[in-house]
């Protein structure tokens, strides 16, 4: 059944070479933890965009009950986490996997440094990496004041006194971020929201379809 | 070449690049301008807020005065409760903001035991003197903002902050 669906679809619009180009391609065997168990360090990219995956799909389940309104925003978290059900899951999903994307950025980040893997032909490939890592720590940043608890309020305040001590523009960004000069509010939590779920969604995805086609194109850098 | 000094190939281009342009300005420059309207607002300036502190109870010792005011917040409008180191300089009354000029923490007097007569805060250690002035070789860059004061009826009234015109 599934078959001659395929074929149908294949006869009239031949995704069979689209989708080969896409899934088909050689793995080194210097890559491969079956051949070396060493290799498991390759995986570390790999698991980074899984784990992105699942705060994707996690952040878009939250919305359905999150409110960026600061009346709401804590109350809305509240009821999401201990009266929904599983929501203690998703929402932990997103909260842990947050932590766990850094750190498998990071792990990332080290294993490309330590193997050269970042040297000619690849710089570009490093350029849009840190780039994700900026977007990564952005999207942490803004979905930390989410919950609008304490402690969120407070660390957005430390963190937007940091943003705010870039020399000569710090003012400007504070503001822009925060939404007013002095409160950090009911425009601060809107904005942080906008930010947190579409503005650097969108950069994010853009970047890695870069990352994704340069290492295609370039292919995984020879063995040490 | 004809004697045309733009060809038609050049016409073509200048003219769809031009119109294609300000279709663009036209879709970005409404949005743009709607997210960067809180950097261009101007703000009302700020009335006088009353505080439950006498004049003549003030001495040279910096005391916390609460004082709550309604804050307009976009569409959000509540009662918030903001404090001041209020103390008595000669003749004239000194309203400090407790906001640290690091990162934003709340200082208060004589916070740390180590240190007399000075202003401490707890997130990093920052210290200031009793003017607000940051003492060097801590954190803060800056010395602690000021409040404008005045009086009524023999009670504190405090106004918008300042910078600091004691350092």
């Amino acid at each position: 059944m599934l078959n001659k669906i395929y074929d149908w679809v294949d006869e009239r619009l031949d995704i069979t070479p689209i989708w080969r180009d896409i899934a088909d391609h050689e793995v080194p065997e210097h890559v491969n933890p079956a051949h070396h168990f060493s290799a498991f360090v390759y995986c570390f990219g790999g698991l980074t965009f899984f784990v992105t995956v699942i705060q994707i799909l996690s952040g878009m389940f939250l919305t359905m009950y999150y409110v960026p309104d600061v009346e709401n925003a804590w109350k809305s978290v509240y009821y999401l986490q201990n009266e929904v059900a599983f929501g203690e899951i998703v929402r932990g999903m997103h909260h842990w996997g947050a932590s766990l994307v850094i750190v498998m950025m990071f792990l990332h980040t080290l294993r490309v440094f330590f193997t050269g893997s970042y040297k000619k032909p690849r710089e570009l490939n490093w350029i849009v990496g840190v780039l994700i890592f900026c977007v990564m720590l952005g999207l942490g940043f803004t979905g930390y004041l989410l919950p609008w608890d304490m402690k969120a309020l407070f660390a957005t305040k430390v963190g937007l006194e940091i943003a705010g001590s870039v020399p000569f523009l710090g003012d400007l960004i504070k503001i822009l971020l925060a939404g007013d000069a002095e409160i950090i509010g009911a425009q601060t939590l809107t904005r942080f929201f906008a930010i947190h779920v579409f503005f650097l969604p969108a950069a994010l995805f853009a970047l890695l379809a870069a990352h994704f086609i340069m290492i295609r194109k370039q292919g995984i850098s020879g063995p040490l | 070449m004809s004697k045309n000094r733009v060809t038609r190939r050049q016409f073509l281009n200048y003219t769809l690049t031009g119109v294609g342009g300000f279709m663009a300005a036209g879709v970005l420059m409404p949005m743009l301008r709607f997210a960067i309207d809180p950097a261009l607002q101007v703000k009302a300036e700020g009335d006088f807020v009353q505080t439950s502190k006498k004049i003549a109870d003030i001495n040279e010792d910096p005391v916390k005065v609460d004082f709550t005011f309604e804050q307009v917040d976009a569409w959000y409008k509540s009662d918030v409760t903001e404090a001041a180191w209020v103390y008595r300089d000669g003749d004239r009354i000194v309203a400090l903001s407790p906001v640290c000029k690091h990162l934003g923490c709340t200082v208060n007097w004589e916070g740390d035991p180590a240190h007399k007569n000075q202003f401490f805060c707890a997130c990093h250690a920052g210290r200031y003197e009793k003017s607000g002035k940051n003492i060097p070789g801590t954190p803060p860059l800056g010395p602690l903002d000021e409040y404008e004061v005045s009086e009524k009826d023999g009670f504190l009234l405090l106004g918008k902050k300042i910078a600091n015109t004691l350092v």
